[in-house]
């Protein structure tokens, strides 16, 4: 009884450090949010606003002005701006829905099956967490120009396919879903593959979701990396930069494409938060 | 199971076997087979290229010419430029690596005791940072030489200087600005992956621990909460570390690339600088293949370390 009680108040709780730690995270919360906020109210400033001393965070007369500058300025640049709009979108859509597909296929047979060789794919994988694409960056140019696929989508879209993080939390997850399932499956004849696709991918939702936040993440704001030199092909974020380099005259213009850029990854975030935390706590590596 | 008779037996029953095996798990090989395809030509095939050609000399037009040890030797004895890189990274990563790594940990666990909707709405707000593409071009202009930028505008209204400072050209504060940024933008995988580790621990471990004589959250944490989690922080510490020993985006986005007396150099930009704009592959794939070495000697050494936690 005592005990219950002191659970309902929480154990080894005090009001005092509670409130101590609330203000520190509130402190560090709005560390963490004011830029997003200042480049958010940026993009609604008209320009007078922009340019008052000393500088203003928050927007008084809010404006679409910027984002309708933003299609102005860029129509008279070699391609239209919804162009490097159309090229996220694309090679986001693409390399996340190919990333999803082929590393659920590869997770399969990783968490539930005991082949000859599992184990050491597997170590490849986590070894491979270990660094970054900075060191591949090279030779990946030399590979791209083999194959042909400088100055195209795919020298973008196909590695993203293979990306050892996507892998690694699926396998994980997967190795949650418990093996009387799939062997009812196997009893009533279904083959391996449909085993995959009809039993264990409705299964592991939450782990696509989690997949499809960070590639979006990743790929939406790719710059094309070495690989893609034509106006044509290139991305929101290289039309960022482009506008940014334009200075203080451009602070509006180039906030709005920020607006722009951000949003979709966050919003997509807000939806499948739950899902994507629930992943994540299957994601550790036993010792 | 049966003894193999005579000598010749063994080897051709055991590839008998192999060949039973595959098989048997030859579906479960369709279904790697397109992503280990992809994965061995674009991450494990150049990293092999990458130590391969750090024995080289070779410069995209002739053909490779085998030179052993001599990028490293260069790389480590004669190279200026490298050795502030280095340093730079080292400070980067002795300061960014723990320090997000705890924050991760500290605001995962500060937002867990929270109610479930202003807690999603903390993970959103210390998350969105790293979600949000790469905008920390906003840095550019919150630290803008000008007194447009917000932080000299911010400093002249209240007094405290009277002239905007170059923070982003001037090497005493371009390091510390990064080091800020790349604080900031690093609650990521990792931090998501602890809020999912804290959710999941045993809630009957901290009646037992209190009954067991845990006196305050403090005791709570060290002895039930860290250990319950080992393999999520195994797995942020990967992250976290790689993370900041790849420092480069950052540095390159806000500093420019050179950056004013190598003040923010890092072995990344050393890298970009040798690999993309010199041309010298042999030598930029040496760079590579230490920055890979320090990242997989860091990342075992820690993983040792975390081994202990709770002990």
């Amino acid at each position: 009884m005592k005990l219950a009680m002191r659970l309902k108040k929480r154990v080894n709780r005090s009001w005092q450090v509670d409130m101590m730690l609330l203000l520190v995270l509130g402190l560090f919360g709005s560390f963490m949010a004011v830029p997003l906020i200042y480049v958010m109210n940026n993009a609604f400033k008209p320009l007078d606003e922009l340019f008052i001393f000393p500088p203003t965070l928050l927007v008084r007369n809010a404006t679409l002005e910027n984002f309708a500058d933003l299609f102005q300025v860029m129509k008279n640049s070699w391609v239209p701006f919804s162009r490097y709009i159309f090229n996220t979108f694309f090679i986001t859509a693409a390399g996340t829905a190919g990333h999803i597909l082929l590393a659920s296929a590869a997770a399969y047979p990783l968490a539930k099956h005991k082949f000859r060789g599992h184990k050491v794919l597997f170590t490849v994988i986590v070894l491979s967490l270990m660094f970054s694409p900075h060191v591949t960056a090279i030779p990946n140019y030399m590979i791209m120009s083999v194959l042909g696929w400088m100055d195209s989508y795919q020298a973008v879209i196909v590695p993203a396919f293979a990306y050892p993080l996507g892998l690694y939390l699926m396998k994980q997850f997967m190795e949650q879903i418990p093996d009387a399932l799939l062997e009812a499956a196997k009893i009533d004849g279904a083959s391996e593959y449909r085993i995959f696709w009809q039993v264990v991918m409705p299964l592991v939702k939450p782990a696509w979701l989690t997949l499809l936040i960070l590639m979006m993440q990743m790929l939406w704001g790719t710059d094309g990396g070495s690989f893609i030199y034509s106006e044509q092909l290139k991305t929101m974020h290289y039309a960022m930069g482009q506008i940014i380099q334009g200075g203080i005259a451009r602070a509006g213009v180039g906030a709005a494409v920020a607006v722009i850029m951000m949003t979709v990854p966050i919003v997509t975030f807000v939806f499948s938060q739950s899902n994507v935390i629930q992943t994540m706590a299957s994601s550790g590596m036993k010792d | 199971m049966l003894q193999p008779k005579g000598r010749l037996a063994r080897p051709q029953r055991k590839w008998e076997l192999f060949i039973k095996d595959m098989k048997r798990d030859k579906h479960l090989f369709v279904l790697l087979a397109p992503y280990m395809v992809l994965f061995l030509l674009f991450t494990v095939l150049p990293v092999v290229i990458s130590i391969f050609f750090s024995f080289t000399h070779f410069n995209m037009l002739e053909f490779p010419r085998w030179v052993g040890w001599e990028n490293y030797s260069k790389l480590l004895w004669n190279d200026d430029v490298f050795l502030i890189g280095l340093k730079n990274t080292l400070i980067f990563a002795v300061i960014t690596g723990p320090v997000s790594y705890i924050a991760c940990f500290v605001f995962a666990w500060l937002i867990n005791e929270l109610n479930p909707k202003i807690r999603a709405f903390m993970t959103l707000v210390f998350f969105a940072p790293s979600i949000s593409g790469n905008v920390f071009f906003i840095w550019q202009i919150i630290f803008s030489s000008d007194s447009y930028g917000i932080m000299n505008g911010f400093l002249m209204k209240i007094g405290f200087i009277y002239e905007p400072i170059q923070w982003l050209q001037n090497p005493d504060y371009m390091l510390k600005i990064i080091i800020i940024v790349q604080l900031w933008l690093s609650l990521g995988t990792s931090f998501l992956a602890f809020i999912a580790g804290l959710q999941t621990v045993d809630r009957t471990l901290y009646e037992a621990g209190a009954v067991d004589g845990v006196k305050n959250r403090w005791q709570e944490l060290w002895f039930i909460t860290l250990p319950s989690m080992r393999p999520q922080l195994m797995f942020g510490a990967v992250i976290q570390i790689t993370s900041s020993l790849a420092v480069a985006d950052v540095a390159m986005a806000l500093a420019g690339f050179p950056s004013v007396q190598y003040g923010a150099h890092t072995v990344v930009t050393h890298l970009v600088d040798y690999g993309t704009i010199r041309f010298e592959m042999g030598y930029a794939s040496a760079i590579a293949t230490v920055l890979f070495m320090l990242m997989l000697g860091t990342n075992l050494a820690v993983q040792k370390l975390l081994k202990r936690v709770g002990e």
